[in-house]
């Protein structure tokens, strides 16, 4: 009982735990098989999807296991990673983004103050505060300081830039840690009342980041196995219809086993899984579709391949970014006394 | 003092610009060189210098304007932490000839990080070249001549600003490039302006 104590916080509890470990397992199983593809000839796999399937199964290996350690040592230390994380992705969209001298110093109080800001409000669980931060106070300093700069040529363009790096990097990324401040319900089927769940916030995040990686590995496989129809062609010519119904059917499926296996892992009934995973799935489709339409403007086709040597930090949580905030909303519309 | 100060500005400069160092066609040596880079932000000769293996940067010595390094205290510090070699653009006479004092100050050890436009150009584009670097080439022919393409720093902190924002930059380090025998002095400024310019679409 105590080595359990070892390993569990208040943010974490042993179903959490599991839930970590069998991931990182199935990842290092998926390790293994890149690695025997790798050594395989190249006419019967393309070295490409193998290489982009390896890189894609580090990264994740990477994500789940500095997710872990953070969680395992506070709250505190897990916001500011998800913080540190925003800024590298804030980094890397306004490194792709033509700005002028002019926006110089609002790119300053962007970096420095904005983004910083909004993960301190986080983590002391000021919910009425890091919700309107920055969708109304940065959006309106941000075309008042650089009017204040005389430069107005492009205006509207470079405030918009500016306003969807902040929001997406940061804004939408930050309700992720947000939802360790949830205090949540379960609905006890027996009692037909809603009671406080038991289990650990922790639970919740991991839930989320798990669902959000697994419907991207499903879209890509149908894609790959049953795509017919692409969306926009011009925008990506890889996704297809059948990869975004395809994988939310199957997410929706993946997240009710979850909840089946490890019990206790989110508050939500079997079904209510099934269907949070569904929405996840469909917002993370909306969110590499969006980053894609805009590598496409500016003419790349990874963020990671802007400056050579970079991991892309962008190319990796697109989908995390676009259903972050809605999970978190839905959720707490639902699952909390308010 | 400096066992701390070093480091720290090392890795200040390394987060504030997310640099990533490239060598085309190259490799980090200790022989004697002369990196010789496009110039938009002050930050440069910082960015350049710390972005180089450590072994080699204790041999480099960056070329400073001794106007704005010597200005004040703070900038004179930093100045000496990463070895600068003062220069004041204002008094080049013959007899003081910035080249003679560069050639005197690396003697047969150190190397050197110029920027061959004379002074920071706000718009981007790469400036025609001071003479500096064909003298030094003809001086000395044993000197690699290589050229780098500094890019982004200038939105890091442009020229006029004392914030920095912390955007990513990447430097590459090209091949070398030497003087031709016969070759004059414009055709070999032109040239080695192209070498940096070719770096920029690599």
């Amino acid at each position: 009982m105590s080595l359990l104590a070892l390993f569990t916080s208040d943010l974490v509890d042993i179903w959490t735990i599991v839930l970590v470990l069998v991931v990182i397992a199935t990842l290092a199983i998926f390790l293994g098989i890149g690695r025997i593809l790798k050594r395989q000839p190249e006419s019967k796999f393309d070295p490409a999807i193998v290489r982009n399937f390896n890189k894609r199964v580090t990264s994740w290996m990477t994500i789940c296991i500095v997710l872990l350690v953070a969680l395992l040592m506070n709250k505190i230390v897990t916001v500011v990673l998800f913080g540190l994380v925003s800024f590298w992705a804030l980094r890397e969209f306004i490194t792709m983004t033509p700005t002028r001298r002019g926006d110089h110093r609002t790119l300053f109080w962007v970096f420095l103050g904005f983004t910083p800001l909004q993960y301190v409000l986080v983590a002391y669980n000021q919910y009425e505060y890091y919700t309107i931060v920055i969708p109304v106070y940065a959006s309106l300093f941000i075309p008042a300081r650089i009017a204040f700069t005389s430069d107005h040529k492009r205006f509207l363009e470079r405030t918009a830039k500016i306003q969807f790096g902040l929001l997406i990097c940061v804004y939408a990324l930050s309700h992720a840690a947000a939802l360790l401040n949830l205090d949540l319900l379960t609905w006890d089927s027996r009692d037909k009342a809603w009671e406080p769940w038991t289990g650990k916030p922790a639970g919740l995040l991991f839930f989320f980041i798990v669902i959000v990686q697994v419907s991207d590995m499903f879209h890509f496989v149908w894609d790959r196995l049953f795509g017919r129809h692409v969306i926009a062609a011009t925008v990506n010519s890889t996704k297809t219809w059948e990869g975004l119904i395809g994988a939310a059917c199957c997410t929706a499926v993946f997240g009710t086993l979850i909840q089946l296996v490890f019990y206790n892992v989110t508050p939500f009934t079997w079904y209510g899984a099934g269907l949070m995973s569904l929405l996840i799935s469909a917002m993370a489709s909306s969110g590499s579709m969006t980053m894609s339409a805009i590598k496409r403007d500016r003419g790349v086709t990874e963020y990671g391949t802007l400056v050579t040597g970079h991991v892309g930090v962008l190319d990796r949580i697109d989908s995390v970014c676009f259903a972050a905030p809605i999970f978190f909303h839905v959720t707490r519309i639902l699952m909390t006394a308010h | 003092m400096k066992q701390i100060t070093v480091p720290v500005l090392v890795a200040v400069a390394k987060i504030l610009s997310g640099a990533t160092v490239r060598w085309v066609d190259c490799e980090p040596d200790s022989c004697q060189r002369v990196y010789f880079a496009n110039h938009t932000s002050h930050l440069d000769a910082l960015v350049l210098w710390s972005s180089l293996p450590k072994s080699i940067r204790n041999l480099t010595r960056p070329v400073a304007a001794s106007d704005y390094w010597d200005g004040g205290p703070v900038r004179r510090y930093m100045a000496s932490v990463f070895n600068a070699l003062l220069i004041d653009r204002k008094k080049v006479r013959v007899h003081n000839s910035p080249i003679d004092i560069m050639l005197a100050e690396i003697g047969n050890t150190h190397s050197l990080i110029v920027f061959p436009e004379g002074g920071r150009n706000p718009t981007g584009e790469l400036q025609e070249f001071k003479s500096g670097l064909f003298y030094l080439a003809k001086k000395r022919p044993d000197l690699e001549l290589m050229p780098v393409y500094i890019d982004n720093v200038n939105r890091v902190m442009p020229k006029g600003e004392y914030l920095p924002v912390p955007l990513l930059s990447c430097i590459s380090i090209g091949a070398p490039v030497w003087l031709e025998s016969g070759e004059g002095k414009t055709e070999f400024l032109e040239r080695a302006r192209q070498a940096v310019l070719k770096l920029r679409n690599r």
